[in-house]
């Protein structure tokens, strides 16, 4: 098996320029900790002010989507920044659903007719499909369409409340196909139910279609190869967002035991901690390498975008997991309140492990990329 | 690390750009065509062009231009068809002695030494380890005693672990000057013979039969005083600028996929599909995918080298590059079963430079790679300098800092 050119893993002066308005002014202002515990056991879980700014003021809604649609003709590159900021704050808006997973789709089917109000953010789009669903599943059979109208139930869709428009995958009597299902025009037809999620700052919701109108987008094996490419595309990016996670759960630990003493010195001043950390730090730095190299290979169309978003995803969930973990451990007591965010991190940081194919299904999907059968 | 004032100011004038830089390149390359001329004579060469460290000054081997063009050098000097510069036996005169003399020697050492170490005329080793100091190389009980006539010094005590001490022209050295003062302080470094009177080397047998390192004996070893670097107890300073040289050669380099033990350990797996099991499949994913993640950590390390921005990760990728190998050749043995009972050569022999590690077996590499997490700093020493240097965390105290050497237990 062939290794591609280097990909370039470092980030460019255009995304650390993106970054940084990001962090300073949005999500450290508009997205204080606090907040974000009200807010997630209130009515209005998303943060729709947040969104507004990053479609409006920022204009980071539709970076990857070309300037004649609406979008800021970058890629997803910087996307992945915005990801990782987004993830560091984990910020409740439905930036991986809409301008990740249902961009990607309407890309990778040019259609353009919902595409620059979505790239814009005015309105939000999701792929209706349950948040654990990785590429190379069969095409999802829970919607049937009848006539030029969808009926069946999707259980737990990352960021459907706050969506105008569903992609939604289906299968007719002709066969698979991706449809377009416009919430103001369906009326009643389409109902959400929010469903008790474990991230609270990822709401889920059921979507229940009763003959909802719906326009196609993609047919036959085109509908299946655009759901593969919207989900590979999430289960790479997804990866950035993962490290902003754990780059907030590492960095927070730190300054942490640095001010808790415990026995008259830092905590941080014992080995046991100290080791801990060492190596946390080593698989953020791993997973920065392997996520860039996901990244990357979006932006340029490589050949080998599944193997190297499978490997992001058996790589980077783990990681999350183990660092936000631990981050919850050596908060010690304060890290097990509600009060202390951490518990926000880890609860993102296990439900984003089983979003768009757990680290084992992309184990077992990398197994047969890079000719390492199962036994027999 | 610091770098030395230039030795010569009458050409810091020159801007050096990677054209001005491959133009040098020719012209040497097409007064001594490398296909035909005597290594050393091409070798020499490039130093006496300023083309063999671009960033070291002129007279020395460079051209005081900066690092990131050695890379310009480097590939210029390969499309030439100019021999590889893989390190081999030179990898502690390249890795260390040159940038330590380059830091903290005085001229007449700089002339004396640089360019016969990149003709690759003379070996050099380093005389650090001791017995009761390995992770504590500050505790070293070497002693060097200055002989008030001659001024020379005079070195006895034992050192450990010693590669290619047996074919070594000069050994880097650090020796205690000073036992009445705390640890740190007492210390000195010097260049050390490794043909005087009284340096004895004796191959070193490892865990896997054969001798890859040396134990060297110093008695009664007589250095000039012109052979020390840097002042009389500055011995630590100059060691540590030399040990971070040692983690980057150790922890960074560019591999292809599949590069290493996992490529042997993915081929058992594909090439004998009777010997697969249901429970050994996760491991040897697994193992494939963090293969790839540092291989890929590694590569992100050399684009930040290279675009100026070193970063601290190398300590952490050298922690996991030794568990990584560790995990896989046991895995591998697992795998084997029956085959993996057996093994291939116990002798007790030195290895051959040229040695095709390749072609030795999983049992070899079970053995070798625990010593992956000892040499260059062990796993858990690196973990603190991660800890202390990187994330900025408060060390552990400490009762031995502060303390004459004399009077710490033993």
């Amino acid at each position: 098996m062939s290794t591609e050119p280097a990909a370039d893993l470092l980030y460019n002066e255009v995304e650390d320029e993106l970054r940084l308005p990001l962090r300073r002014a949005l999500l450290a202002d508009r997205c204080p900790t606090g907040a974000l515990l009200t807010r997630i056991e209130s009515d209005e879980p998303y943060d729709t002010e947040l969104w507004r700014a990053l479609g409006a003021e920022l204009g980071v809604t539709g970076l990857s989507v070309p300037e004649e649609y609406g979008g800021a003709g970058a890629g997803w590159r910087e996307t992945a920044v915005v990801l990782e900021e987004l993830g560091r704050a984990v910020a409740p808006v439905p930036y991986l659903g809409s301008s990740v997973l249902a961009t990607a789709a309407l890309m990778a089917a040019d259609e353009t007719r919902v595409l620059p109000e979505v790239a814009a953010g005015r309105r939000a789009a999701a792929l209706a499909v349950p948040f654990s669903t990785g590429p190379g599943l069969p095409f999802p059979d829970a919607v049937r369409l009848s006539g030029s109208a969808l009926s069946g139930t999707v259980t737990s869709v990352a960021d459907a409340t706050p969506a105008r428009v569903l992609l939604v995958p289906a299968v007719g009597e002709a066969g698979p196909g991706l449809y377009l299902v416009d919430l103001a025009a369906a009326g009643d037809t389409v109902t959400l139910a929010p469903r008790r999620s474990l991230d609270l700052t990822r709401p889920l919701a059921d979507i229940t279609l009763r003959s909802a109108p719906a326009v196609p987008v993609a047919l036959g094996d085109e509908a299946i190869r655009v759901l593969d490419v919207a989900l590979t595309t999430g289960a790479a990016l997804l990866a950035s967002e993962q490290l902003g996670v754990a780059e907030w759960c590492l960095t927070t630990t730190v300054a942490y035991v640095k001010e808790r003493h415990q026995f008259g010195r830092p905590v941080g001043s014992f080995q046991a901690v100290k080791h801990r950390l060492a190596d946390l730090y080593g698989l953020v730095s791993q997973a920065r390498a392997v996520a860039r190299n996901a990244v990357a290979a979006l932006d340029a169309g490589s050949p080998q975008v599944a193997l190297k978003a499978s490997l992001a995803q058996a790589f980077v969930s783990e990681a999350v997991v183990e660092t936000a973990e631990a981050a919850l451990q050596l908060h010690g007591g304060i890290g097990f309140t509600w009060e202390h965010p951490v518990h926000l991190y880890l609860k993102r940081a296990k439900s984003d492990a089983l979003a768009l194919g757990t680290a084992d299904r992309h184990r077992s999907a990398l197994a047969l990329l890079v000719d390492l059968p199962p036994a027999a | 690390m610091a770098s030395a004032q230039p030795a010569h100011s009458a050409r810091t004038d020159q801007v050096w750009t990677a054209d001005r830089l491959r133009s040098a390149v020719h012209t040497v390359v097409s007064a001594h065509d490398p296909a035909t001329t005597d290594p050393v004579e091409f070798l020499g060469a490039l130093f006496d062009a300023g083309l063999a460290w671009v960033h070291f000054p002129p007279g020395h081997g460079g051209l005081n231009a900066p690092r990131a063009l050695q890379s310009v050098v480097d590939d210029e000097l390969t499309a030439a068809g100019a021999p590889p510069r893989a390190p081999g036996l030179h990898t502690i005169g390249l890795g260390m002695a040159a940038p330590v003399l380059l830091a903290f020697g005085d001229e007449a050492q700089k002339k004396r030494f640089l360019r016969p170490l990149f003709t690759r005329q003379e070996v050099w080793c380093q005389l650090f380890s001791e017995p009761g100091a390995g992770s504590d190389l500050a505790a070293l009980a070497t002693r060097a005693e200055q002989d008030e006539t001659t001024g020379d010094w005079v070195v006895s005590g034992q050192k450990v672990w010693t590669s290619v001490a047996h074919e070594a022209h000069w050994g880097l050295l650090v020796a205690r000057t000073a036992p009445e003062l705390p640890k740190h302080q007492g210390l000195s470094y010097f260049l050390v013979d490794m043909r005087a009177p009284g340096v004895e080397v004796r191959p070193l047998r490892q865990a896997t039969g054969e001798a890859e390192f040396n134990e060297v004996f110093l008695t009664d070893v007589r250095i000039p005083d012109t052979h020390r670097v840097g002042a009389v107890g500055d011995g630590w300073k100059v060691a540590s600028g030399t040990l971070m040289n040692e983690r980057v050669a150790i922890g960074a380099g560019a591999m292809p996929r599949e590069g290493g033990l996992i490529g042997g350990l993915a081929r058992l797996w594909r090439e004998r599909p009777e010997l697969r099991t249901a429970g050994l499949h996760s491991p040897v994913v697994r193992a494939w995918v963090d293969a790839e993640a540092l291989r890929l950590t590694a590569e992100r390390l050399r684009q930040q080298l290279a675009a100026g921005q070193p970063g601290p990760e190398g300590s952490a990728a050298k922690i996991a590059f030794a568990g990584l190998n560790q995990r896989m050749s046991g895995l591998a043995l697992d795998i084997l079963g029956e085959e993996g009972l057996g093994y291939d050569d116990w002798t007790f022999r030195r290895p051959e430079p040229d040695d095709d590690f390749s072609t030795r077996s999983f049992g070899f590499f079970y053995l070798r790679t625990k010593g992956n997490s000892i040499e260059g700093g062990t796993t858990e020493i690196l973990r603190n300098v991660i800890a202390e240097r990187v994330l900025g965390l408060p060390p552990e105290p400490r009762t031995d800092k502060t303390i004459p050497w004399k009077d710490l237990p033993r």
